[in-house]
């Protein structure tokens, strides 16, 4: 490996780095404050590693990563999302008994996890990466043990995330079985020379979207999702919501368009069936939750199906779409949990919806900023997911994608159903006053509701004025080569 | 600049009057009214500074752009015609009502409450002024929410069901007129490379006729579903009566009037054959919702439920103007858009009135009130006079002038039409009998009314009085704003429909000759010139040949006002042309 190497993988390198520090100096001195300080200190210095890639051209780093605009846009959002998570976890473990120092390693060693998907270009990375992002969120589902469920979502989702990587290490196989080659380019240079697509290599690609479909929840790999949302530790939750499908998805982008699996009717009816099956069993399943945690989870089994419309589209604008509302949806997701992590108490997660009846007058600002996330998910103006929304129907009309279209429409009609039933229970009048603001120390305090309040900045500034994102994810995206060449 | 800063002062004010509850109770109503009344006098001093004399041949009075999504040719772009002033007034108008209401009533979080008052009436006015699709569907939507929470909050016993059933009604329709919008976006953009939101630019897109239909159906579903057109008006009946009354007037007055709006400045002219193809189906559902609303007032028993049910009666005359496509019909729509702002708002505050008073709405428990009540009585009476029509009040301007308009378009339906002007007088005279006159089933005392209510309600009478006895203010400020939305329809200078409309003799024998085209429809038609519509254009290319079929002093005169007006009958062999038409499209025949 060269200097440049290093260079382009600072990131990486860092967040490496980090893990390894916070072991060390965990066991020289357990303090939580001053884990977590490193931790964020080491989000921040990824991130502002960042700063000199912002200009680069596609830097291959042959054959295993390549470093492009997509991939920096893609680690900095899953880097900005893991920096706001560990701030809320921050906020939550600290009321708790646990010992909680080794949370921050497992955290940041799957944020690393998702950063590799994202600048893979050969499946030895991607499932390294994969790997990594799997394990450590094995342990951090099941972190909190004393808890009743928290055992029964780390099993499930072990067991089911090992079954799925073993389809996809099949799936890979039989891909290089037929092709004979494991990196991106050349399976496309080798598909670009079949007149269609020979049975084993599309066997393999279906058992590879069996292990790419579980990771991003959706259906029929969904059944996992809502218990071990409802088992994790919310910001747990938040971060699987997010991280680690958005990491997923922006692998999945850059695969599908290095082979240009658009060109097989087959494949798009596999994911158009998957898009449809998840938007409507999502939303249906999620009507009849009354565990807030649960409706978050099938509502974003929902939200995958919706990216997948415009990961459908299959073009420059698509690629956008499905950026532009990755981002809205991490700012909701995260802040949506964020909520759910500030009311938990000692016992258990703030999760029915008893928690929140009245919320508005007991806590209003906690309940504004929960409204807030929650029109964003149902795409109402003002807010980041509207843009969003918008911007998937858009790429999905402008291929023509209308069944598609049609069915994203319909099933956000039914998704504001139990969005409002949320909102409907916090605005219910109560006879309980204002509770007396807690007294938090400042450090929680700023960790829990500076980074609600910035979320909630985002949510509105993204809504209201979303010309500069879209301009960046353009920008950041010209350099992607497969989509530049489309 | 002024009106992005009307919708500033709005929101602006919205955010206020919820914070400054912990500084006073009472803050919050004063901040409301201020922001009310800054936007009502700013509305006001636009309308007199510029009379509609001076009004050129644009009709827009202020236009306003500023970029703000360039990437997806999306502008932050708003302009003011007669149109919008009207509605902006009646907007700001009821808004100052709504707050004064609501001092008494609401106790419960005024702060939120007027947070959520202004902000509805920040979407409805960005509704009323945006001349850019996406901003529009933007502010679309931005009024549904605090809506929802009004009803949600502040409403009467079954307000969660209502609240829902009005969001989500509204919300599905809404999302449907969103594709059409990215359709229109998508089609105009291949065709011309400019992808652009914006109303001007895409006013003149050629459609292919499949795509216009479909198009404006998505349009359709969100402004029929407002407005409500009988199929879709389920929502309607519990929102309102469950609303608060503030929410009511607001709901009845203007959220209704942003369907109407809608149908005025995008149906019509982005869509103008397939609008002219959808016409008589439209006004047939306007006609049944008249019948139909009327029918369902009369056996109401719930005071507020009634008067929602009179408001599907009324909105069934929007319908029936709107697509009679002449003018005569749309300044009766303006008309019955602020006349009916006025009397169900009206109406809905006498309801409310009523509900303080007596914690009921059930009229079987009122009666005998004229008698204890007699300032409320007269009020009450003035207003259902209003609502079932008569000479010398607003709405009898209004529907006089849709029935006229409708007449030249589509005759039988008119005529059921009238019907429903009786149908009026038998649910409006209804609540009079059982609220004022029949004897009391109590012996509860009933205050009159006191100083603050005779303060909302006389303002109110005036209007309405007003627009009865002088509208002509009102017609001409509309004017040049609704030839504007008629252009794609009327393919002959202004100059020239002025002269037309002078000289309309509304009943004769003219007018059948007037309706000569419809029966040109189709190849078969006796003048061989059924060219029109079928050209999948935009309908004046066909008139324009049928123009060109006549030598100039041939051709008769008026036609062009409603020269398609009935090109498809609504049933299979039903309302054919009579034969009297026939004798007078042969006697119109050119001389070769």
């Amino acid at each position: 490996m060269t200097q440049n190497d290093f260079l382009h993988l600072m990131p990486l390198l860092i967040l490496t780095f980090a893990a390894l520090i916070i072991m060390l100096v965990i066991a020289a001195w357990r303090n939580h404050k001053i884990i977590y300080a490193i931790t964020a200190i080491s989000f921040v210095a990824a991130f502002l590693s960042l700063y000199e890639l912002q200009d680069v051209q596609a830097y291959a780093i042959a054959p295993l990563f390549v470093i492009d605009g997509f991939a920096v846009f893609y680690i900095g959002l899953i880097l900005l999302a893991s920096l706001l998570i560990s701030m809320l976890s921050y906020a939550y473990f600290e009321q708790r008994e646990e010992q909680k120092e080794e949370y921050y390693i497992l955290l940041i060693l799957s944020s690393l996890g998702a950063c590799t998907l994202v600048i893979s270009t050969h499946f030895a990375s991607l499932f390294l990466g994969l790997e990594v992002l799997s394990v450590a969120l094995y342990t951090l589902i099941a972190y909190l043990r004393s808890r009743e469920r928290s055992d029964e979502a780390g099993i499930k989702y072990l067991i089911l995330a090992a079954f799925s990587s073993a389809f996809l290490l099949f799936g890979m196989a039989l891909v290089y079985f037929s092709t004979g080659t494991m990196t991106f380019s050349g399976i496309a240079a080798a598909m670009a020379g079949f007149q269609e697509l020979p049975l084993l290599l599309l066997t393999g690609f279906g058992l590879m979207i069996i292990g790419i479909g579980f990771k991003l929840s959706v259906v029929p790999f969904h059944m996992w999702t809502p218990d071990v949302y409802e088992g994790a530790p919310a910001p747990v939750s938040a971060f699987i919501a997010t991280v680690s499908k958005g990491g997923v998805l922006g692998l999945l982008i850059r695969f599908f368009m290095e082979v240009d699996g658009f060109r097989y009717p087959v494949l798009m009816l596999i994911f158009t069936i998957v898009a449809i099956a998840s938007m409507f069993a999502g939303n249906l399943l999620a009507l009849m939750q009354q565990n807030v945690k649960r409706i978050l989870a099938y509502s974003s089994i929902s939200h995958l199906g919706y990216l997948l419309v415009a990961f459908l589209a299959g073009n420059q604008m698509g690629v956008e779409a499905v950026t532009f509302y990755l981002v809205a949806y991490f700012i909701t997701t995260v802040g949506a949990f964020g909520v759910v992590a500030m009311l938990s108490d000692k016992e258990r997660d703030a999760e029915l919806m008893d928690d929140y009846r009245g919320l508005l007058w007991r806590r209003p600002w906690t309940a504004t900023v929960f409204t807030a996330m929650l029109l964003s998910l149902a795409g109402i103006p003002l807010t980041a997911g509207f843009v969003g929304k918008f911007y998937i129907l858009a790429a999905g009309v402008n291929t023509q994608l209308w069944l598609l279209v049609v069915m994203l429409v319909l099933n956000s009609v039914i998704g504001l159903y139990y969005y409002i039933k949320i909102i409907a229970v916090m605005f219910q009048q109560t006879e309980a006053g204002q509770e007396p603001l807690q007294k938090l120390r400042p450090s929680i305090l700023f960790a829990s509701v500076g980074t609600l309040s910035l979320l909630v900045l985002l949510l509105v500034g993204i809504g209201v004025y979303p010309t500069a994102l879209v301009s960046l994810i353009s920008s950041m995206l010209e350099t992607f080569h497969p989509v530049a060449l489309r | 600049m002024i009106l992005l800063w009307m919708i500033v002062l709005l929101m602006a004010g919205g955010l206020l009057a919820w914070l400054s509850k912990k500084w006073h109770p009472v803050l919050p109503r004063w901040i409301a009214l201020f922001a009310l009344l800054t936007d009502l006098a700013l509305a006001v001093w636009i309308w007199l500074s510029t009379p509609a004399a001076t009004l050129g041949t644009s009709p827009w009075l202020i236009r306003l752009e500023i970029p703000w999504i360039p990437q997806w040719g999306v502008g932050f772009s708003m302009a003011l015609d007669g149109l919008s002033l009207l509605m902006l007034m009646l907007t700001f108008f009821l808004g100052i009502l709504a707050v004064l209401i609501s001092w008494r009533e609401i106790t419960t979080k005024t702060g939120f409450f007027h947070f959520n008052l202004l902000w509805v009436l920040a979407g409805i006015t960005g509704v009323f002024l945006t001349m850019d699709l996406f901003l529009f569907y933007f502010f679309w939507e931005v009024m549904l929410i605090p809506m929802y929470f009004l009803i949600g909050v502040w409403g009467h016993a079954n307000r969660n069901y209502a609240a829902y059933k009005f969001f989500i009604f509204t919300q599905a329709s809404g999302l449907l007129m969103l594709l059409s919008i990215l359709g229109l976006y998508f089609i105009h953009g291949s065709q011309t490379g400019t992808y652009t939101f914006n109303y001007f630019e895409l006013l003149n897109t050629p459609l292919a006729p499949l795509a216009a239909r479909l198009l404006m159906f998505g349009f359709l579903a969100a402004f029929l579903v407002k407005l409500p057109v009988v199929p879709f008006h389920s929502w309607l009946p519990d929102a309102h009566s469950e609303a608060p009354t503030a929410g009511s007037v607001i709901l009845a007055g203007l959220l209704l009037k942003t369907g109407a709006y809608g149908l005025l400045r995008f149906v019509l002219p982005l869509f103008p054959t397939a609008a002219v193809e959808f016409a008589p189906w439209a006004m047939l559902l306007g006609v049944v919702g008249i019948i139909y609303g009327a029918i369902l007032a009369f056996s109401q028993t719930d005071l507020k439920r009634l008067v929602a049910y009179t408001s599907v009666s009324h909105m069934g005359f929007v319908i029936l103007g709107v697509f009679a496509f002449n003018e005569w019909a749309l300044q009766g729509v303006v008309m019955q858009m602020i006349a009916h702002g006025l009397s169900t708002g009206a109406l809905f505050i006498i309801a409310g009135f009523l509900y303080e008073r007596l914690h009921t709405r059930d009229i079987r428990q009122m009666g005998g009130f004229w008698a204890k009540a007699p300032k409320m009585g007269v009020i009450a009476l003035v207003f259902v006079m209003a609502s079932l029509g008569l000479p010398g009040l607003g709405n009898f301007i209004a529907e006089f002038l849709t029935l006229v308009g409708s007449w030249q378009a589509n005759n039988w339906l008119t005529v059921f039409a009238t019907t429903g002007l009786v149908l009026a007088t038998v649910y409006s005279l209804r609540i009079m009998q059982k609220v004022f006159y029949e004897s009391a089933p109590t012996d509860r005392p009933f205050p009159d009314l006191n100083t603050r209510e005779m303060l909302i309600a006389v303002p109110m009478v005036v209007m309405i009085l007003w627009l009865g006895l002088y509208p002509q203010p009102v017609l001409d400020t509309a004017r040049p704003a609704l030839i504007k939305q008629l252009e794609a329809y009327t393919p002959l200078p202004e100059q020239q429909i002025e002269v037309a409309l002078n000289v309309i003799p509304v009943d004769s024998n003219f007018t059948k000759a007037m309706v000569w085209p419809s029966t040109s429809n189709s190849q078969k038609s006796p003048l061989g010139i059924g060219a029109l519509d079928k050209e999948g254009g935009r309908g004046m290319k066909g008139r324009q040949e049928n123009m060109k079929a006549y030598p100039q002093n041939t051709y008769p005169q008026n036609t062009l006002l409603t020269d398609v007006n009935i090109p498809l009958t609504p049933f299979k062999g039903g309302l054919k042309t009579s034969k009297g038409d026939l004798k007078m499209i042969r006697k119109i025949k050119p001389r070769p």
